[in-house]
Protein backbone atom coordinates (compact mmCIF):
# COMPACT_ATOMS: atom_id res chain seq x y z
CA UNK A 1 0.00 0.00 0.00
CA UNK A 2 1.29 3.42 -0.89
CA UNK A 3 1.63 6.94 0.36
CA UNK A 4 1.43 10.30 -1.41
CA UNK A 5 3.62 13.27 -0.71
CA UNK A 6 3.43 16.84 -2.00
CA UNK A 7 6.67 18.63 -1.18
CA UNK A 8 6.80 22.42 -1.73
CA UNK A 9 4.76 22.07 -4.90
CA UNK A 10 4.02 25.09 -7.13
CA UNK A 11 2.02 24.99 -10.34
CA UNK A 12 1.96 27.77 -12.89
CA UNK A 13 -0.28 27.52 -15.93
CA UNK A 14 0.99 29.10 -19.14
CA UNK A 15 4.45 30.05 -17.80
CA UNK A 16 5.43 31.31 -21.27
CA UNK A 17 2.47 33.69 -21.56
CA UNK A 18 2.70 35.58 -18.30
CA UNK A 19 1.52 32.65 -16.21
CA UNK A 20 -1.15 32.08 -13.60
CA UNK A 21 0.02 30.60 -10.37
CA UNK A 22 -2.65 28.09 -9.38
CA UNK A 23 -0.80 26.28 -6.60
CA UNK A 24 1.54 27.90 -4.13
CA UNK A 25 3.81 25.86 -1.88
CA UNK A 26 1.61 22.81 -1.34
CA UNK A 27 2.85 20.49 1.40
CA UNK A 28 0.73 17.45 2.19
CA UNK A 29 1.46 13.92 3.17
CA UNK A 30 -1.03 11.09 2.89
CA UNK A 31 0.00 7.99 4.80
CA UNK A 32 -0.67 4.35 4.05
CA UNK A 33 -4.37 3.46 4.07
CA UNK A 34 -5.22 7.03 4.91
CA UNK A 35 -8.21 8.78 3.31
CA UNK A 36 -7.52 12.46 2.79
CA UNK A 37 -10.02 14.86 1.23
CA UNK A 38 -9.13 18.26 -0.19
CA UNK A 39 -12.02 20.74 -0.04
CA UNK A 40 -12.00 24.14 -1.58
CA UNK A 41 -13.91 26.50 -3.87
CA UNK A 42 -14.14 25.84 -7.62
CA UNK A 43 -11.03 26.80 -9.51
CA UNK A 44 -8.81 26.62 -6.45
CA UNK A 45 -6.48 24.08 -8.02
CA UNK A 46 -7.49 21.06 -5.96
CA UNK A 47 -8.03 18.98 -9.07
CA UNK A 48 -4.59 20.06 -10.28
CA UNK A 49 -3.11 18.46 -7.15
CA UNK A 50 -4.78 15.19 -8.03
CA UNK A 51 -3.72 15.40 -11.66
CA UNK A 52 -0.11 15.84 -10.61
CA UNK A 53 -0.32 12.77 -8.37
CA UNK A 54 -1.84 10.89 -11.31
CA UNK A 55 0.98 11.99 -13.60
CA UNK A 56 -1.23 13.92 -16.04
CA UNK A 57 0.54 17.14 -15.15
CA UNK A 58 3.97 17.98 -13.78
CA UNK A 59 4.62 20.45 -10.96
CA UNK A 60 6.31 23.72 -11.90
CA UNK A 61 8.40 23.47 -8.75
CA UNK A 62 8.71 21.01 -5.91
CA UNK A 63 8.10 17.28 -5.93
CA UNK A 64 5.10 14.95 -6.01
CA UNK A 65 5.94 11.39 -5.04
CA UNK A 66 3.94 8.24 -4.50
CA UNK A 67 5.39 5.57 -2.20
CA UNK A 68 8.65 7.46 -2.25
CA UNK A 69 9.02 7.51 -6.05
CA UNK A 70 8.66 10.79 -7.96
CA UNK A 71 5.64 10.78 -10.26
CA UNK A 72 6.64 11.07 -13.92
CA UNK A 73 3.80 9.54 -15.95
CA UNK A 74 0.34 8.02 -15.42
CA UNK A 75 0.26 4.39 -14.40
CA UNK A 76 -1.94 1.64 -12.95
CA UNK A 77 -0.33 1.99 -9.50
CA UNK A 78 -2.25 5.28 -9.21
CA UNK A 79 -5.84 4.58 -10.22
CA UNK A 80 -8.02 7.59 -11.00
CA UNK A 81 -11.80 7.90 -10.70
CA UNK A 82 -12.95 10.86 -12.81
CA UNK A 83 -15.91 13.12 -12.21
CA UNK A 84 -17.29 12.36 -15.67
CA UNK A 85 -16.66 8.60 -15.27
CA UNK A 86 -14.51 8.39 -18.44
CA UNK A 87 -15.75 4.91 -19.33
CA UNK A 88 -15.08 3.63 -22.84
CA UNK A 89 -18.50 3.77 -24.52
CA UNK A 90 -17.68 0.99 -27.02
CA UNK A 91 -16.64 -1.44 -24.30
CA UNK A 92 -18.99 -3.39 -22.06
CA UNK A 93 -18.83 -3.06 -18.28
CA UNK A 94 -16.69 -6.19 -18.16
CA UNK A 95 -14.34 -4.97 -20.91
CA UNK A 96 -13.98 -1.60 -19.18
CA UNK A 97 -12.99 -3.23 -15.91
CA UNK A 98 -10.77 -5.77 -17.63
CA UNK A 99 -8.65 -3.38 -19.71
CA UNK A 100 -6.20 -2.56 -16.92
CA UNK A 101 -5.76 -6.25 -16.11
CA UNK A 102 -5.10 -7.07 -19.77
CA UNK A 103 -2.47 -4.33 -19.79
CA UNK A 104 -0.88 -6.05 -16.79
CA UNK A 105 -0.80 -9.21 -18.95
CA UNK A 106 -2.62 -11.31 -16.35
CA UNK A 107 -3.79 -14.73 -17.56
CA UNK A 108 -7.42 -15.03 -18.66
CA UNK A 109 -8.59 -17.12 -15.71
CA UNK A 110 -7.12 -14.79 -13.14
CA UNK A 111 -8.61 -11.80 -14.95
CA UNK A 112 -12.06 -13.36 -14.94
CA UNK A 113 -11.83 -14.00 -11.18
CA UNK A 114 -10.69 -10.46 -10.44
CA UNK A 115 -13.40 -8.92 -12.63
CA UNK A 116 -16.05 -11.10 -10.99
CA UNK A 117 -14.79 -9.94 -7.59
CA UNK A 118 -14.89 -6.28 -8.60
CA UNK A 119 -18.39 -6.65 -10.05
CA UNK A 120 -19.55 -8.22 -6.79
CA UNK A 121 -17.83 -5.59 -4.68
CA UNK A 122 -19.62 -2.78 -6.51
CA UNK A 123 -22.98 -4.59 -6.79
CA UNK A 124 -22.71 -4.70 -10.56
CA UNK A 125 -23.48 -8.38 -11.03
CA UNK A 126 -25.91 -8.83 -13.89
CA UNK A 127 -24.65 -5.74 -15.69
CA UNK A 128 -21.32 -7.12 -16.90
CA UNK A 129 -22.39 -7.27 -20.54
CA UNK A 130 -24.15 -3.87 -20.57
CA UNK A 131 -22.66 -0.86 -22.34
CA UNK A 132 -22.10 2.32 -20.29
CA UNK A 133 -24.82 4.26 -22.11
CA UNK A 134 -27.36 1.69 -20.92
CA UNK A 135 -26.57 2.44 -17.26
CA UNK A 136 -27.54 5.29 -14.93
CA UNK A 137 -24.93 7.79 -13.77
CA UNK A 138 -24.58 6.09 -10.40
CA UNK A 139 -24.08 2.70 -12.01
CA UNK A 140 -21.52 4.15 -14.41
CA UNK A 141 -19.53 5.56 -11.52
CA UNK A 142 -19.67 2.15 -9.81
CA UNK A 143 -18.06 0.71 -12.94
CA UNK A 144 -15.37 3.39 -12.85
CA UNK A 145 -14.66 2.63 -9.18
CA UNK A 146 -14.58 -1.11 -9.91
CA UNK A 147 -12.16 -0.42 -12.77
CA UNK A 148 -9.88 1.41 -10.34
CA UNK A 149 -10.18 -1.07 -7.46
CA UNK A 150 -9.53 -4.13 -9.60
CA UNK A 151 -6.03 -2.84 -10.36
CA UNK A 152 -5.16 -3.16 -6.68
CA UNK A 153 -3.44 0.25 -6.93
CA UNK A 154 -1.03 1.75 -4.43
CA UNK A 155 -3.23 4.81 -4.19
CA UNK A 156 -6.72 5.77 -5.33
CA UNK A 157 -7.21 9.25 -6.74
CA UNK A 158 -10.83 10.38 -6.79
CA UNK A 159 -11.61 13.64 -8.55
CA UNK A 160 -15.06 14.82 -7.39
CA UNK A 161 -16.32 11.33 -8.22
CA UNK A 162 -19.89 12.05 -7.11
CA UNK A 163 -20.08 15.59 -8.48
CA UNK A 164 -22.04 14.55 -11.57
CA UNK A 165 -24.62 12.47 -9.65
CA UNK A 166 -28.03 13.50 -8.33
CA UNK A 167 -28.38 14.02 -4.57
CA UNK A 168 -29.99 10.65 -3.80
CA UNK A 169 -27.51 8.61 -5.81
CA UNK A 170 -24.72 10.62 -4.30
CA UNK A 171 -25.70 9.63 -0.76
CA UNK A 172 -25.85 5.96 -1.70
CA UNK A 173 -22.41 6.16 -3.27
CA UNK A 174 -20.95 7.92 -0.24
CA UNK A 175 -22.23 5.17 2.04
CA UNK A 176 -20.88 2.62 -0.39
CA UNK A 177 -17.45 4.21 -0.29
CA UNK A 178 -17.41 4.13 3.50
CA UNK A 179 -18.36 0.46 3.35
CA UNK A 180 -15.52 -0.16 0.87
CA UNK A 181 -13.07 1.73 3.05
CA UNK A 182 -13.91 -0.63 5.91
CA UNK A 183 -13.72 -3.85 3.87
CA UNK A 184 -10.63 -2.84 2.00
CA UNK A 185 -8.89 0.28 3.32
CA UNK A 186 -6.94 2.18 0.71
CA UNK A 187 -4.70 5.19 0.45
CA UNK A 188 -7.12 7.72 -1.03
CA UNK A 189 -6.81 11.29 -2.23
CA UNK A 190 -10.35 12.58 -2.59
CA UNK A 191 -11.19 15.93 -4.19
CA UNK A 192 -14.51 17.62 -3.50
CA UNK A 193 -16.13 20.99 -2.98
CA UNK A 194 -18.80 19.45 -0.70
CA UNK A 195 -17.77 19.98 2.91
CA UNK A 196 -20.15 17.36 4.33
CA UNK A 197 -18.90 14.74 1.93
CA UNK A 198 -15.32 15.42 2.99
CA UNK A 199 -16.11 15.25 6.71
CA UNK A 200 -18.17 12.09 6.30
CA UNK A 201 -15.62 10.20 4.22
CA UNK A 202 -12.16 11.36 5.14
CA UNK A 203 -9.68 10.66 7.90
CA UNK A 204 -8.26 14.13 7.39
CA UNK A 205 -9.62 17.13 5.52
CA UNK A 206 -7.33 19.68 3.90
CA UNK A 207 -8.93 23.09 3.37
CA UNK A 208 -7.69 24.90 0.30
CA UNK A 209 -7.84 28.63 -0.39
CA UNK A 210 -8.51 30.52 -3.57
CA UNK A 211 -5.82 31.60 -6.02
CA UNK A 212 -2.93 31.36 -5.57
CA UNK A 213 -4.02 28.25 -3.75
CA UNK A 214 -2.49 27.13 -0.53
CA UNK A 215 -3.51 24.55 2.01
CA UNK A 216 -4.91 26.66 4.80
CA UNK A 217 -5.37 23.99 7.42
CA UNK A 218 -5.68 20.24 7.80
CA UNK A 219 -8.30 18.85 10.20
CA UNK A 220 -8.03 15.40 11.67
CA UNK A 221 -11.46 13.78 11.75
CA UNK A 222 -10.36 10.36 13.03
CA UNK A 223 -10.24 11.11 16.74
CA UNK A 224 -13.69 12.65 16.79
CA UNK A 225 -15.12 9.92 14.59
CA UNK A 226 -13.80 7.25 16.94
CA UNK A 227 -14.68 9.11 20.13
CA UNK A 228 -18.25 9.75 18.97
CA UNK A 229 -18.50 6.34 17.29
CA UNK A 230 -19.81 7.61 13.92
CA UNK A 231 -19.35 4.20 12.36
CA UNK A 232 -22.14 2.62 14.37
CA UNK A 233 -24.58 4.63 12.24
CA UNK A 234 -25.20 2.96 8.92
CA UNK A 235 -26.95 5.94 7.39
CA UNK A 236 -25.26 9.13 6.39
CA UNK A 237 -28.14 11.32 7.63
CA UNK A 238 -27.75 9.90 11.14
CA UNK A 239 -24.06 10.78 11.14
CA UNK A 240 -24.82 14.24 9.79
CA UNK A 241 -27.21 14.83 12.68
CA UNK A 242 -24.55 14.24 15.30
CA UNK A 243 -23.37 17.30 17.14
CA UNK A 244 -19.74 16.41 16.59
CA UNK A 245 -20.31 16.19 12.82
CA UNK A 246 -22.19 19.48 12.69
CA UNK A 247 -19.46 21.14 14.70
CA UNK A 248 -16.70 19.98 12.33
CA UNK A 249 -18.69 20.88 9.27
CA UNK A 250 -19.33 24.38 10.60
CA UNK A 251 -15.68 24.79 11.45
CA UNK A 252 -14.66 23.98 7.88
CA UNK A 253 -17.41 26.15 6.44
CA UNK A 254 -16.16 29.07 8.46
CA UNK A 255 -12.65 28.42 7.37
CA UNK A 256 -13.70 28.47 3.70
CA UNK A 257 -15.92 31.47 4.22
CA UNK A 258 -13.33 33.65 5.94
CA UNK A 259 -11.29 32.95 2.89
CA UNK A 260 -13.98 34.22 0.54
CA UNK A 261 -14.66 37.38 2.57
CA UNK A 262 -10.95 38.12 2.79
CA UNK A 263 -10.76 37.92 -0.98
CA UNK A 264 -13.71 40.20 -1.59
CA UNK A 265 -12.29 42.85 0.76
CA UNK B 1 -40.94 28.38 -44.57
CA UNK B 2 -38.71 25.39 -44.98
CA UNK B 3 -38.94 24.33 -41.34
CA UNK B 4 -41.60 21.65 -41.58
CA UNK B 5 -40.31 18.18 -42.42
CA UNK B 6 -41.90 16.74 -45.54
CA UNK B 7 -43.42 13.28 -45.64
CA UNK B 8 -41.83 10.69 -47.90
CA UNK B 9 -44.72 10.97 -50.34
CA UNK B 10 -44.37 14.76 -50.56
CA UNK B 11 -40.64 14.47 -51.08
CA UNK B 12 -41.14 11.94 -53.86
CA UNK B 13 -43.71 14.21 -55.48
CA UNK B 14 -41.42 17.24 -55.46
CA UNK B 15 -38.51 15.12 -56.67
CA UNK B 16 -40.61 13.82 -59.54
CA UNK B 17 -41.59 17.38 -60.45
CA UNK B 18 -37.93 18.39 -60.60
CA UNK B 19 -37.09 15.40 -62.79
CA UNK B 20 -39.99 16.20 -65.14
CA UNK B 21 -38.92 19.83 -65.47
CA UNK B 22 -35.38 18.69 -66.24
CA UNK B 23 -36.52 16.17 -68.87
CA UNK B 24 -38.94 18.73 -70.31
CA UNK B 25 -36.21 21.35 -70.73
CA UNK B 26 -33.90 18.72 -72.21
CA UNK B 27 -36.55 17.57 -74.72
CA UNK B 28 -37.38 21.17 -75.62
CA UNK B 29 -33.71 22.06 -76.27
CA UNK B 30 -33.02 18.96 -78.35
CA UNK B 31 -36.20 18.95 -80.46
CA UNK B 32 -36.68 22.69 -81.02
CA UNK B 33 -33.42 22.98 -82.96
CA UNK B 34 -31.88 25.49 -80.54
CA UNK B 35 -29.15 22.90 -80.04
CA UNK B 36 -28.33 20.74 -83.12
CA UNK B 37 -29.74 17.28 -82.50
CA UNK B 38 -26.44 15.46 -83.11
CA UNK B 39 -24.95 17.54 -80.23
CA UNK B 40 -27.82 16.95 -77.83
CA UNK B 41 -29.90 13.81 -78.40
CA UNK B 42 -33.41 13.61 -76.94
CA UNK B 43 -34.06 11.71 -73.70
CA UNK B 44 -35.87 9.05 -75.71
CA UNK B 45 -32.85 8.46 -77.98
CA UNK B 46 -30.65 8.11 -74.90
CA UNK B 47 -33.08 5.67 -73.30
CA UNK B 48 -33.11 3.55 -76.48
CA UNK B 49 -29.35 3.69 -76.54
CA UNK B 50 -29.10 2.49 -72.92
CA UNK B 51 -31.41 -0.43 -73.64
CA UNK B 52 -29.34 -1.35 -76.73
CA UNK B 53 -26.07 -1.05 -74.75
CA UNK B 54 -27.36 -3.60 -72.25
CA UNK B 55 -26.85 -6.32 -74.85
CA UNK B 56 -24.99 -4.80 -77.86
CA UNK B 57 -21.29 -4.15 -77.26
CA UNK B 58 -19.81 -0.71 -77.92
CA UNK B 59 -16.03 -0.23 -77.86
CA UNK B 60 -15.60 -3.92 -77.16
CA UNK B 61 -18.14 -4.44 -74.38
CA UNK B 62 -21.74 -3.89 -73.28
CA UNK B 63 -22.57 -1.17 -70.75
CA UNK B 64 -22.81 -3.62 -67.81
CA UNK B 65 -19.44 -5.07 -68.81
CA UNK B 66 -17.89 -1.59 -68.98
CA UNK B 67 -19.39 -0.81 -65.58
CA UNK B 68 -18.06 -4.03 -64.10
CA UNK B 69 -14.61 -3.27 -65.45
CA UNK B 70 -14.76 0.26 -64.00
CA UNK B 71 -16.05 -0.97 -60.69
CA UNK B 72 -13.21 -3.42 -60.31
CA UNK B 73 -10.60 -0.64 -60.64
CA UNK B 74 -12.65 1.59 -58.44
CA UNK B 75 -13.00 -0.96 -55.64
CA UNK B 76 -9.29 -1.72 -55.76
CA UNK B 77 -8.32 1.98 -55.64
CA UNK B 78 -10.68 2.87 -52.79
CA UNK B 79 -9.79 -0.20 -50.73
CA UNK B 80 -6.11 0.54 -51.17
CA UNK B 81 -6.70 4.17 -50.11
CA UNK B 82 -8.61 3.04 -47.00
CA UNK B 83 -6.10 0.32 -46.15
CA UNK B 84 -3.23 2.81 -46.17
CA UNK B 85 -4.97 6.09 -45.32
CA UNK B 86 -6.88 5.00 -42.20
CA UNK B 87 -3.98 3.33 -40.34
CA UNK B 88 -1.60 6.12 -41.32
CA UNK B 89 -4.10 8.76 -40.17
CA UNK B 90 -4.50 7.03 -36.80
CA UNK B 91 -0.74 6.72 -36.36
CA UNK B 92 -0.31 10.41 -37.22
CA UNK B 93 -3.05 11.24 -34.72
CA UNK B 94 -1.17 9.46 -31.94
CA UNK B 95 2.52 10.01 -32.73
CA UNK B 96 3.21 13.74 -32.89
CA UNK B 97 6.56 13.18 -34.60
CA UNK B 98 4.98 11.28 -37.48
CA UNK B 99 2.39 14.06 -37.76
CA UNK B 100 5.16 16.67 -37.99
CA UNK B 101 6.99 14.69 -40.67
CA UNK B 102 4.06 13.77 -42.92
CA UNK B 103 1.58 16.65 -42.62
CA UNK B 104 3.62 19.25 -44.57
CA UNK B 105 4.16 16.88 -47.52
CA UNK B 106 0.59 15.69 -47.44
CA UNK B 107 -0.83 19.24 -47.26
CA UNK B 108 0.99 20.04 -50.47
CA UNK B 109 0.18 16.85 -52.33
CA UNK B 110 -3.52 16.72 -51.52
CA UNK B 111 -4.30 19.84 -53.54
CA UNK B 112 -3.07 18.20 -56.72
CA UNK B 113 -6.19 17.01 -58.55
CA UNK B 114 -6.27 13.25 -59.14
CA UNK B 115 -6.34 13.87 -62.89
CA UNK B 116 -2.97 15.63 -62.67
CA UNK B 117 -1.44 12.24 -61.84
CA UNK B 118 -2.54 10.83 -65.20
CA UNK B 119 0.82 11.11 -67.01
CA UNK B 120 2.71 9.42 -64.19
CA UNK B 121 -0.02 6.90 -63.53
CA UNK B 122 0.25 5.82 -67.16
CA UNK B 123 4.06 5.80 -67.08
CA UNK B 124 4.41 3.94 -63.83
CA UNK B 125 1.47 1.58 -63.82
CA UNK B 126 0.29 1.41 -67.44
CA UNK B 127 -3.17 1.83 -68.90
CA UNK B 128 -4.48 -1.57 -67.82
CA UNK B 129 -5.61 -1.73 -64.24
CA UNK B 130 -2.64 -0.09 -62.46
CA UNK B 131 -2.83 3.42 -63.93
CA UNK B 132 -6.51 4.05 -63.25
CA UNK B 133 -6.21 2.45 -59.80
CA UNK B 134 -3.48 4.92 -58.92
CA UNK B 135 -5.63 7.88 -60.02
CA UNK B 136 -8.60 6.61 -58.01
CA UNK B 137 -6.25 6.10 -55.10
CA UNK B 138 -5.07 9.73 -55.47
CA UNK B 139 -8.69 10.88 -55.25
CA UNK B 140 -9.80 8.60 -52.42
CA UNK B 141 -6.71 8.73 -50.20
CA UNK B 142 -6.87 12.26 -48.69
CA UNK B 143 -10.32 11.97 -47.06
CA UNK B 144 -9.40 8.57 -45.60
CA UNK B 145 -6.25 9.94 -44.04
CA UNK B 146 -7.66 13.29 -42.94
CA UNK B 147 -10.74 11.85 -41.24
CA UNK B 148 -8.85 9.09 -39.46
CA UNK B 149 -6.31 11.68 -38.31
CA UNK B 150 -8.93 14.15 -37.10
CA UNK B 151 -10.89 11.39 -35.41
CA UNK B 152 -7.79 10.27 -33.55
CA UNK B 153 -6.79 13.81 -32.60
CA UNK B 154 -10.18 14.74 -31.22
CA UNK B 155 -10.70 11.74 -28.98
CA UNK B 156 -12.09 12.89 -25.63
CA UNK B 157 -8.92 13.73 -23.61
CA UNK B 158 -10.45 12.14 -20.48
CA UNK B 159 -10.66 8.79 -22.27
CA UNK B 160 -7.00 8.95 -23.24
CA UNK B 161 -6.10 9.87 -19.67
CA UNK B 162 -8.20 6.97 -18.37
CA UNK B 163 -6.50 4.57 -20.78
CA UNK B 164 -3.04 5.81 -19.84
CA UNK B 165 -3.89 5.53 -16.16
CA UNK B 166 -4.84 1.90 -16.84
CA UNK B 167 -1.39 1.29 -18.31
CA UNK B 168 -2.46 1.05 -21.95
CA UNK B 169 0.44 0.80 -24.43
CA UNK B 170 0.64 2.47 -27.84
CA UNK B 171 -0.65 -0.41 -29.98
CA UNK B 172 -3.66 -1.06 -27.77
CA UNK B 173 -4.27 2.67 -27.41
CA UNK B 174 -4.57 3.01 -31.20
CA UNK B 175 -6.60 -0.15 -31.78
CA UNK B 176 -8.93 -0.07 -28.79
CA UNK B 177 -9.27 3.61 -27.93
CA UNK B 178 -8.47 5.82 -30.94
CA UNK B 179 -9.93 3.54 -33.64
CA UNK B 180 -13.33 2.96 -32.02
CA UNK B 181 -13.67 6.60 -31.00
CA UNK B 182 -12.68 7.77 -34.48
CA UNK B 183 -14.94 5.29 -36.28
CA UNK B 184 -17.81 7.70 -37.02
CA UNK B 185 -15.30 10.18 -38.46
CA UNK B 186 -13.55 7.42 -40.43
CA UNK B 187 -16.82 6.20 -41.90
CA UNK B 188 -17.76 9.75 -42.91
CA UNK B 189 -14.33 9.97 -44.58
CA UNK B 190 -14.88 6.71 -46.42
CA UNK B 191 -18.12 8.09 -47.81
CA UNK B 192 -16.33 11.14 -49.16
CA UNK B 193 -13.54 8.89 -50.46
CA UNK B 194 -16.02 6.65 -52.23
CA UNK B 195 -17.55 9.66 -53.98
CA UNK B 196 -14.26 11.27 -54.95
CA UNK B 197 -12.89 7.88 -56.04
CA UNK B 198 -15.82 7.32 -58.36
CA UNK B 199 -15.42 10.80 -59.84
CA UNK B 200 -11.68 10.29 -60.37
CA UNK B 201 -12.28 6.89 -61.93
CA UNK B 202 -14.10 8.32 -64.91
CA UNK B 203 -11.51 11.03 -65.32
CA UNK B 204 -8.81 8.39 -65.23
CA UNK B 205 -10.53 6.19 -67.80
CA UNK B 206 -11.03 9.05 -70.21
CA UNK B 207 -7.29 8.96 -70.72
CA UNK B 208 -5.74 5.74 -69.50
CA UNK B 209 -7.77 2.59 -69.93
CA UNK B 210 -8.67 -0.03 -72.46
CA UNK B 211 -12.13 -0.71 -71.02
CA UNK B 212 -14.63 0.87 -68.62
CA UNK B 213 -17.36 3.49 -68.77
CA UNK B 214 -14.92 6.35 -69.26
CA UNK B 215 -13.22 4.51 -72.11
CA UNK B 216 -16.61 3.84 -73.70
CA UNK B 217 -17.40 7.56 -73.52
CA UNK B 218 -14.12 8.59 -75.15
CA UNK B 219 -14.71 6.15 -77.98
CA UNK B 220 -18.26 7.42 -78.38
CA UNK B 221 -17.07 11.03 -78.44
CA UNK B 222 -14.63 10.20 -81.24
CA UNK B 223 -17.56 8.82 -83.26
CA UNK B 224 -19.89 11.70 -82.31
CA UNK B 225 -22.15 9.02 -80.79
CA UNK B 226 -23.65 11.51 -78.32
CA UNK B 227 -26.42 9.23 -77.02
CA UNK B 228 -23.73 6.79 -75.89
CA UNK B 229 -21.82 9.58 -74.13
CA UNK B 230 -24.94 10.61 -72.22
CA UNK B 231 -25.72 6.95 -71.47
CA UNK B 232 -22.28 6.71 -69.87
CA UNK B 233 -22.88 9.90 -67.86
CA UNK B 234 -26.20 8.60 -66.59
CA UNK B 235 -24.67 5.23 -65.64
CA UNK B 236 -21.92 7.03 -63.68
CA UNK B 237 -24.45 9.19 -61.88
CA UNK B 238 -26.70 6.25 -61.04
CA UNK B 239 -23.89 4.05 -59.72
CA UNK B 240 -22.41 6.95 -57.73
CA UNK B 241 -25.79 7.58 -56.13
CA UNK B 242 -26.19 3.91 -55.33
CA UNK B 243 -22.77 3.75 -53.67
CA UNK B 244 -23.61 6.79 -51.55
CA UNK B 245 -27.00 5.43 -50.49
CA UNK B 246 -25.46 2.10 -49.45
CA UNK B 247 -22.68 3.76 -47.45
CA UNK B 248 -25.20 6.07 -45.79
CA UNK B 249 -27.17 3.03 -44.70
CA UNK B 250 -24.01 1.46 -43.32
CA UNK B 251 -23.16 4.63 -41.43
CA UNK B 252 -26.64 4.81 -39.87
CA UNK B 253 -26.45 1.17 -38.82
CA UNK B 254 -23.09 1.74 -37.19
CA UNK B 255 -24.29 4.78 -35.27
CA UNK B 256 -27.39 3.01 -34.00
CA UNK B 257 -25.27 0.08 -32.85
CA UNK B 258 -23.14 2.50 -30.84
CA UNK B 259 -26.16 3.98 -29.12
CA UNK B 260 -25.62 7.30 -30.89
CA UNK B 261 -28.45 9.17 -32.55
CA UNK B 262 -28.54 8.36 -36.24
Amino acid sequence: MGSIRFDKVDKVFGPNTGGVKVLDNINLEIGEREFVAIVGPSGCGKTTCLRMAAGFEAPSAGLVSVSGRPVTAPGPDRAVVFQQFALFPWKTVRQNIELGLRNKKLPTGERADLVAGALKLMNLEGHAEAFPHQLSGGMQQRVAIARAYVLDPEVLLMDEPFGALDAQTRVVMQEELVRLARVNPRTVLFITHAVEEAVYLADRVAVMTRRPCRIKEVLDIRKIRQAENWDKHARIEDVMDLESFVHLRTQIWKSLREEKVANVV
Amino acid sequence: MGEKALSLRERLAWGALGLMLFLGLWTFLSTSGIVPSQFLPTPLEVLNRIIRLMTDPFAGATLPQHLASSFQRYALGVLLAAAIGVPLGLLMGWFRLLDNIITPIFDGLRFIAPIAWVPFAALWFGTGIGGPVMIIFAGAFPPCLINAYRGARFVEPRLIEAARMLGTGNARMILEILLPDATPSIVAGLRVSAGLGWQSLVGAELIVAAAGVGFMMVQAQANVATPTVIAGMLAIGAVGMLIDVLLRQGEGWLRRRRGLEA
